[in-house]
């Protein structure tokens, strides 16, 4: 075990040292194009260039390079953005994680729960009304787009009835520090956290109904019938847990990603400083630095739910378990 | 008498119009006997056994006619009241220990289950009791073997750990839905073997489910042969063996395999097909596959008759 958990690390940091190394290659290696005058931004003045040059030791080989930049991201962060002068890239990070992390957390304990209750439920009275309504909500929550859902929510709960006796205790938008401030920290990220999980409430609800329905046709569940156990147990002992295994591989991947800056969208909408919005911020302005620091940050995000996907299976699945 | 089902029924609502799988089934059971049920595939074995079991759940069949167990109407008892019976006084084992376990328990953790389902005993004495019956049916490291997953074991030791399952809480019945047909014929001798004891020691009585003439020979106390839904004849192993009288029946003996070296897995083949059952002839259902039809068989469906050994056939009964 303890040994498994160590290769698995040793990839981790395989696959980091990859995804480093291709990044590295498509910003700084690209023929006909001068990283130096690309990190410096645009119209930037020669005395900048020079100095950028020589402190990315453009003039050395690329490995040193890369060496370089590593050391700046990691060991020195004092890597900064050319673009917003003197600005330290490692700590603008930073300060964004607890925003993105907190969003994203929120979002997927609720999420998780709320689609649990709706996955089982749905699978327990299949083909009833109530299945086919919660589907249809599903169906709903999956085809409406955050973006446009975020404006809706924040043109009710800020503005059009803010005043009324529903929403008069949201705050105006924007992100507080759980350490200063929790009570203020929970009620700006409600309406954030309930607009990202719908979506994700939408397509994990049916996703377990769907495999809840499948493995109560397993011939396990028929010996279960036949052992004389009640359909509750059978749900939830059986099948419900049976059914984890679909569920565990999509959030892992979904949770991955959004933590890597993927709630852009909803970062933008609720005024959230995020990882997101400060990759797209990057990217806008072909900010270098910043764009490789949070792409490095992203990548270690998403390797690192794999990795816990990838646990998580070995607790669900003793078949993966090497013998 | 444990069980005594008359005039059994099943029907499915399919896509392509009713079919009714079961036909007016009657058979008795006595205590501590071996009743085998044999036919080929498609022929009501499993659906009629699943009905007794009160386990098919399918929401488009009708059930119809009578079960009872130990006297008491099991056909329209409540879910809790059939549960109750299931898995504590009635038992089965199903075909494919391959899929008949759940993956992700120990095999200790499922006979568990079962005996706390039933009997209001601590975890630790569940355990215990695991292991005895593990050990009942040779398992040879019943303490260790309670800890293992179902993938960890290879099929015969499945089908001996869900027999010990099906044992845990001391039937008095047993319902083996074919339980060695998905084995290898080494594996196969040895779990007969233990059904055989087992009936000894615990005196339940068995339902063997069978696509093997050679199994019903060796374990059987009474037969019945099944066509299309429909029982074709019944009788006791002797008279069934040495006074065949349904030419279905003939037909089966005529492809016993030999009882030593390799037997094949499915009935050897008797020529034509069982019907389609949303197609059955008018008359005799075994009518098109059967060499010694003629006009009566056409019209009517012949009955079985009320006497112990008794086959349908016009025939037999001109006989
Ligand atoms: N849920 C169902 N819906 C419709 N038809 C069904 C259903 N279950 C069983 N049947 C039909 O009932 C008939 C009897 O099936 P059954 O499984 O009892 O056969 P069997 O004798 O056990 O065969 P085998 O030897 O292959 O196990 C088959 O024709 C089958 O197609
Ligand atoms: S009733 Fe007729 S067709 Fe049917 S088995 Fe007897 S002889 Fe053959
Ligand atoms: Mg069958």
């Amino acid at each position: 075990m303890f040994y498994a958990i160590l290769r698995r690390f040793g990839q981790m940091l395989f696959v980091m040292f990859g995804i480093s190394v291709i990044v590295f290659l498509i910003f700084f290696a690209t023929p006909g194009a001068d990283p130096a005058a690309r990190i410096a931004g645009r119209n930037a003045s020669p005395e900048v260039l020079a100095a950028v040059r020589h402190s990315f030791g453009f003039d050395q080989p690329l490995y040193v390079q890369y060496t370089r930049m590593m050391e700046k991201i990691f060991v020195t962060g004092d890597l900064t953005s050319f673009v917003n002068r003197g600005w330290k890239v490692v700590p603008a990070v930073m300060d964004s994680i607890p925003v993105t992390l907190s969003l994203v957390f929120g979002a997927a304990v609720l999420w998780v729960v709320v689609s649990i209750i709706i996955g089982i439920v749905a699978a327990a009275t299949r083909d009833s009304w109530l299945d086919k309504l919660l589907m249809a909500l599903g169906l709903l929550g999956i085809s409406m787009p955050v973006y446009w859902l975020g404006e809706v929510m924040n043109l009710m709960t800020q503005s059009r009835y803010h005043d009324s006796w529903a929403f008069s205790w949201v705050p105006p938008l924007g992100y507080k520090n759980f350490s200063d401030d929790p009570k203020g920290w929970f009620l700006t990220l409600v309406i954030p956290w309930i607009t990202l999980a719908i979506l994700y409430i939408g397509i994990y609800g049916r996703v377990l109904r769907a495999a809840i329905i499948e493995s109560m046709q397993e011939d396990y569940i028929r010996t279960a019938r036949a052992k004389g156990l009640s359909e509750t147990r059978i749900l939830f002992r059986h099948a419900l847990r049976t059914s984890l295994i679909a569920f565990v591989t999509l959030f892992g991947l979904d949770f991955g990603a959004l933590v890597g800056g993927s709630a852009l969208l909803t970062e933008v909408v609720f005024g959230l400083h995020g990882i997101g919005k400060l990759t797209y911020d990057a990217l806008q302005n072909l900010d270098l630095p910043m764009i490789m620091a949070t792409v490095m940050y992203a990548s270690m995000f998403v390797v690192i739910a794999n990795a816990v996907v990838d646990f998580v299976y070995i607790l669900l699945d003793p078949r993966l378990r090497a013998s | 008498m444990i069980l005594s089902v008359r005039d059994l029924k099943v029907s499915f609502r399919t896509h392509d119009g009713p079919v009714r799988a079961i036909d007016g089934v009657s058979f008795d059971l006595e205590e501590s006997e071996i009743l085998g049920v044999v036919g080929e595939s498609g022929s009501g074995k499993t659906v009629s056994l699943l009905a007794v079991m009160g386990l098919i759940t399918d929401p488009n069949a009708t059930i119809e006619g009578s079960i009872r167990y130990k006297g008491r109407e099991l056909v329209g008892l409540p879910p809790r009241e059939l549960r109750r019976l299931r898995g504590n006084e009635i038992a089965m084992i199903f075909q494919d220990p391959m899929t008949a376990l759940t993956p992700v328990y120990t095999i200790g953790w499922q006979i568990a289950e079962q005996i706390r389902a039933h009997r209001g005993v601590s975890k630790p004495k569940a355990m215990e009791r695991v292991e005895q019956l593990l050990a009942e049916v040779n398992f040879p490291n019943p303490h260790e073997a309670m800890s293992r997953y179902p993938h960890q074991l290879s099929g015969g030791m499945r089908q001996r750990a869900v027999i010990a399952m099906a044992l845990s809480c001391d039937p008095a019945l047993l319902v083996a839905d074919e339980p060695t047909t998905a084995l290898d014929v080494t594996v196969q001798a040895g779990i007969l073997d233990l059904v055989r004891k087992l009936r000894a020691k615990h005196k339940s009585a068995v339902v063997f489910i069978t696509h093997d003439m050679g199994v019903v020979s060796e374990l059987a106390d009474r037969v019945m042969v099944m066509y299309a839904g429909r029982v074709v004849e019944r009788g006791t192993r002797t008279e069934l063996f040495s006074d065949p009288r349904h030419p279905y029946t003939r037909a089966l003996l005529g492809s016993i395999p030999p009882l030593t070296g390799e037997k094949p897995r499915r009935l050897p083949a008797i020529p034509g097909s069982p019907p389609s059952l949303l197609r059955l002839p008018e008359g005799c259902a075994f009518g098109p596959r059967c060499p010694v039809r003629y006009e009566p068989c056409e019209a009517r469906k012949p009955g079985l008759g009320a006497s112990a050994h008794a086959a349908a056939c016009f025939r037999v009964a001109q006989a």
